[in-house]
């Protein structure tokens, strides 16, 4: 079967990760405090995963009690910050953008502000979103926003700014008003770059989240593998990176998912 | 005879970076409701921006054209552009693409499923009716373009090389088609093409255009009964006729083109 060999193929190298990673912990040339062996740091991670405390109908219900682990805690208010966050970014950007790639003069005035405000990090705000404010959520949902705001807005402006002006004659002369070309023919026109930004600013959004929770919020997987960092858990450090890359896979697939949903009309799609 | 398109005295020209290029000079031209003209000539003889001028799509430097007596500013659906690449929406299926007009103009969806499931039967696309447009031939394509700007019933049709890009069995049987509708359904068709054969398969009228600046080099009626055919002693006289004439006009293209590449 083709496909289980693909499967095979993908889960070689990082079997042959493990394998010799378990191999260098076990023969001791490493402390543990420093690298502790993938089955420890898997033991770990189940432990995080699962509930802490033993179930209890009278305060619960089943599912409830499943999905009480701390780690299912961090990954909801770590994943609830990115979709707000990157929320709030897309529906500031994709307007802006539309109506910039639209409107050259438009363009060209805000272009040079973009130009230099787009290659700071949203990193570097930290200070003046702490400031601005305070600690807790709201500087955490600015600087995710911020994140997800540029490479939508720059891929929106490119998308619109590149429509074939062949579809625009056709539209115009089959009578279509200047809304209705920017609804069904600018829009889906531009939709290819729209989502490549969409999914770079996703990217971006859970970068910053998890940098965002080092500093301001006392929850998330950013919070825990610093809190783990105090108190030398190496294991769940790992453990919650590795969850970082778990998470990162299923909203990359997701992402996948919808455009070749929305893209289903393109080419090579 | 009512005129249609005037082509009132037109001069066009683009100017680039460092020069100013005249694309058409002084072209007077009538075009009569229900005639089929084909406008012919090299590549670069303006030819297609007169076009564009007719749709409305671009405003001659000077001069004006006019529709059924009024001067054109915009584009209309009562001039139905076809274009050489299709200019199909990608990102909507066949039925969409042609319902677009319908839809712009306001129709109500009782009035618009008939109509496009019509058109469709008369251009043998129904069962292509959900199909995206990257799935058809460029054939297939075309008669998609045909049906969306027939489906505003307009009274003129504008056709800027739309066989150019299809094969040669494909681009007959489009031409028979075209030829079907266009007695069907009385329609004014210019039509743009630098293929001599075509033009005189084609149309009523021949105007052929000369190498920049285009102006009109020659216009005649085509008196020959239809179904035309190219193995006709009259059709080939014709078209060694105009041959000579494409073919000079072509050179003269070809020339232009070795002094601008030597001067660069």
């Amino acid at each position: 079967m083709p496909w289980l060999k693909k499967i095979a193929r993908g889960l070689a190298a990082p079997l042959l990760l493990i394998t010799i990673w378990q191999v260098v912990c076990q023969a001791g040339w490493v402390s543990p405090q420093a690298l502790p062996s993938p089955y420890a740091v898997g033991l770990k991670w189940i432990e995080y995963l699962l509930p802490s405390q033993p179930y209890d109908p009278a305060i619960q219900t089943g599912w409830m009690w499943l999905l009480s682990g701390e780690l299912l805690r961090d990954a909801g208010g770590s994943l609830w910050r990115v979709i707000l966050g990157f929320m709030l970014g897309f529906v500031l950007a994709l307007p802006l953008g539309l109506v910039m790639g639209a409107n050259a003069r438009l363009r060209d005035f805000a272009n040079p502000l973009i130009q230099v405000l787009r290659p700071i990090p949203p990193i570097a705000y930290i200070p003046l979103a702490i400031l601005w404010f305070g600690l807790g959520n709201p500087p955490a949902i600015f600087l995710i926003a911020l994140g997800a705001f540029f490479p939508v807005l720059m891929n929106t402006i490119a998308g619109v700014s590149q429509v074939d002006s062949i579809y625009l004659r056709a539209a115009r002369n089959l009578g279509a008003s200047h809304t209705r070309i920017f609804i069904k023919v600018i829009l889906p026109a531009a939709m290819p770059f729209i989502l490549s930004g969409v999914r770079i600013g996703i990217g971006t959004a859970f970068l910053v989240v998890i940098v965002a929770e080092m500093i301001a919020v006392n929850n998330g997987l950013g919070y825990r593998i610093l809190e783990a960092r105090e108190y030398f858990w190496t294991d769940k450090i790992i453990a919650g990176m590795f969850s970082i890359g778990l998470i990162g896979l299923a909203i990359d697939l997701a992402m996948d998912k919808l455009n070749r949903h929305l893209l289903r009309w393109h080419r090579g799609m | 005879m009512h005129p249609a398109l005037e082509f009132h005295s037109i001069a066009q020209s683009f100017t680039t970076q460092n020069s100013t290029i005249q694309v058409l000079e002084s072209i007077d031209l009538t075009i009569q409701e229900g005639e089929f003209v084909c406008l012919l000539g090299p590549s670069g003889c303006g030819k297609s921006t007169l076009l564009n001028a007719a749709a409305g799509f671009v405003s001659p430097t000077q001069g004006q054209v006019s529709f059924r007596g009024k001067q054109i500013f915009d584009p209309s659906p009562e001039r139905g552009m076809v274009f050489q690449e299709y200019a199909l929406f990608p990102w909507m299926s066949v039925e969409d693409n042609v319902a677009f007009g319908l839809e712009a103009r306001g129709e109500s969806k009782d009035i618009i499923k008939p109509r496009v499931a019509d058109l469709l039967a008369k251009l043998r696309l129904s069962e292509f009716a959900k199909r995206w447009p990257r799935d058809l031939s460029g054939g297939m394509r075309q008669r998609v373009a045909i049906a969306r700007v027939l489906a505003l019933d307009p009274p003129c049709l504008l056709m800027d090389e739309p066989f150019g890009a299809l094969d040669a069995l494909t681009r007959r049987s489009l031409q028979d088609e075209l030829l079907q509708l266009w007695s069907e359904l009385g329609k004014t068709v210019v039509f743009v093409t630098h293929s001599i054969e075509e033009a005189i398969l084609l149309a009523d009228r021949i105007v052929v255009m000369t190498h920049r600046p285009g102006k009109v080099k020659k216009d005649c009626q085509v008196d020959l009964a239809r179904p035309r055919n190219p193995a006709d002693a009259a059709f080939n006289a014709l078209k060694q006729e105009l041959g000579q004439l494409v073919m000079a006009e072509q050179h003269a293209f070809e020339n232009a083109e070795r002094l601008s590449f030597t001067a660069d």
